[in-house]
């Protein structure tokens, strides 16, 4: 090897190292593109399967129910206190700030189209991702490691159908109630800083709440609440499902299935928010 | 005049030219197996061998790149979803850590595949299960528990009664006595005869256990490098004249099996 290389002219040398750099760099390149590509089409691949379960028999209605009141009825408290405290902030932040300008009698429509256009949505949404899909990865995951997995299907029962498909519909329909909770909880939340720490009148307050309040206000944050359950959902699934063995594995599945949900409702939000408002 | 093939000249199972690699990996190389329906037949071989991966193949549970999977004669690589089902209905199978589910209760675990796979009434499921966890020496009390409270001897046994509860036509043992006592490893192994003779049941287990082995086979196969180097019947086992099965059963470090320490 040496020896080619100081028989080679010295000139070579420097052209020789870009070249090389060029086509490293080109090659790392398209392996990450690759390897990009091929992942988007194994998601694809499991979300096609997951939707083509949750509509087909048999049916696992006790998974159903299960995934319903894990999903919806146990992340009631952390989605609503976070409600709660993101209306009384926005009231008072909004206050004073608005007084500036004299225009403190828009607070009761900014806290209500900012609570149930995006912050209950996206929070509630990031809360659930916190919460239910690292808990769906991390079960999931084990399941998969400890070859339960490999037993349902030895059992003959789908997967699919037992693990994934409950887990999305549950996640898909209970998020907007959800929200939909939060939002009347935020908008109480800046309710209560309006009326008792700032001095405004309960009348005024819930008739410029109501006449600012719109229906596609509350739709769409719903729509978008639906979308984000089914990330949620779909995310920690995969994630979960191809979880690499040990607790490393495990672990990483749950860590990205939370990341990867998260950034993908921010994604989502915008794409959404465009097609509702734009 | 050639006789006719009738129902027991078919293997129940039988692989051919089965090959399965994972990138430069080739794990399978045209491995070829038959066991006559009745049968027990245990795979023995070193690990990474590819004994776990030629029975997740039997299962369907990885696809191989070539080869065929014949069940009483007829091809289940390729088949439709609904003919996979019905294999699948023939299968029991013992995993190496049980694979119980931790969310249900034993009777549930034993009863799964009663009640989701073949659509049987909750209440008379749960009476077949009861009736397996007493064959497998259980207490019936142990029924009402969760699998984390039982100890490792005592979940293969719930997942000895759950493999069987089904009365499944072929059962897949994998390494059904790793990580236990010697003692209860023989009780596992009798446990494991009782039930496949008890159904009339196929058997394939894999395991690098020889007590075992010696105890629960009818026939040997040992797998190397992805393919069967021999194949006999157990009381043919020690003199076998293979220098792989040699040094397996005899546990030498020297011998034409080489293991690379990285």
């Amino acid at each position: 090897m040496s020896s080619t290389s100081i028989s080679k002219p010295k000139s070579d040398k420097p052209q020789n190292a870009i070249v090389e750099t060029a086509l490293e760099t080109c090659e790392a390149t398209g392996r990450t593109i690759l390897s990009f590509f091929a992942l988007v089409g194994r998601i694809a691949n499991f979300i096609g399967k997951s939707i083509y379960h949750c509509f087909t028999p048999p049916f696992f209605p006790s998974q159903l129910g299960r995934q319903i009141l894990n999903i919806g009825y146990y992340s009631l408290p952390v989605v609503g206190m976070t409600a709660l405290f993101t209306g009384m902030v926005l009231a008072l932040q909004s206050y004073t700030g608005f007084t500036r300008f004299n225009a403190e009698g828009a607070i009761a429509g900014v806290v209500a189209l900012s609570v149930t256009r995006e912050l209950a949505p996206v929070l509630a949404g990031l809360m659930v991702a916190g919460r239910v899909g690292a808990s769906i990865a991390a079960e999931i995951g084990t399941m998969r490691v400890t070859e339960q997995i490999d037993a349902l299907t030895t059992l003959s029962v789908n997967p699919f159908k037992y693990l994934v498909a409950p887990r999305i519909l549950a996640g898909t329909l209970m998020l907007p109630i959800l929200v939909l909770i939060a939002d009347i909880i935020g908008i109480y939340g800046g309710y209560v800083v309006a009326i008792y720490s700032l001095d405004f009148s309960v009348g005024s307050y819930i008739t410029q709440t109501w006449d600012t309040i719109q229906p596609i206000d509350v739709i769409s944050g719903l729509i978008k609440a639906g979308v984000f359950g089914f990330i949620v959902t779909i995310m920690g699934c995969y994630h979960g499902y191809n979880s690499a063995r040990g607790a490393q594995g495990v672990g990483a599945a749950t860590t990205n299935a939370v990341v990867s949900s998260s950034i993908l409702i921010l994604i989502f939000n915008y794409l959404l928010t465009q097609v509702f408002f734009s | 005049m050639t006789p006719k093939n009738t129902d027991t000249d078919i293997p129940k199972l039988e692989l051919k030219g089965l090959k399965k690699s994972f990138g430069n990996k080739h794990i399978l190389r045209g491995l070829d197996l038959s066991i006559p329906k009745g049968k027990s037949l245990v795979i023995i071989g070193g690990s990474g061998t590819g004994k776990s991966v030629m029975l997740k193949c039997i299962l369907g549970l990885i696809h191989p790149d070539e080869g065929s999977i014949l069940i009483d004669g007829k091809e289940t690589i390729g088949t439709s979803a609904k003919e996979r089902d019905i294999f699948m209905h023939k299968f029991g199978m013992l995993f190496q850590g049980a694979a119980l589910f931790d969310s249900l209760k034993v009777w549930e675990n034993v009863a799964f595949g009663l009640i989701h796979g073949r659509n049987i009434d909750r209440k008379k499921a749960r009476e077949i299960a009861q009736e397996k966890i007493k064959a497998v020496g259980l207490r019936a009390e142990v029924a009402d528990l969760y699998p984390a409270e039982l100890s490792g001897g005592m979940q293969k046994r719930v997942g000895l009664a759950r493999a069987v509860a089904a009365s499944p036509e072929i059962i897949f043992f994998d390494e059904p006595t790793t990580g236990l006592d010697p003692i209860m490893a023989d009780v596992i192994n009798d446990l494991i005869v009782d039930s496949v003779k008890g159904l009339g049941a196929t058997a394939l287990s894999i395991t690098h256990d020889m007590a075992s082995a010696r105890k629960i086979a009818d026939h040997i196969a040992m797998l190397h490098e992805g393919k069967i180097v021999w194949h006999g019947p157990i009381d043919k086992l020690d003199n076998s004249g293979n220098e792989y099965v040699e040094q397996f059963i005899h546990g030498r470090a020297d011998g034409p099996i080489t293991r690379r320490v990285a």
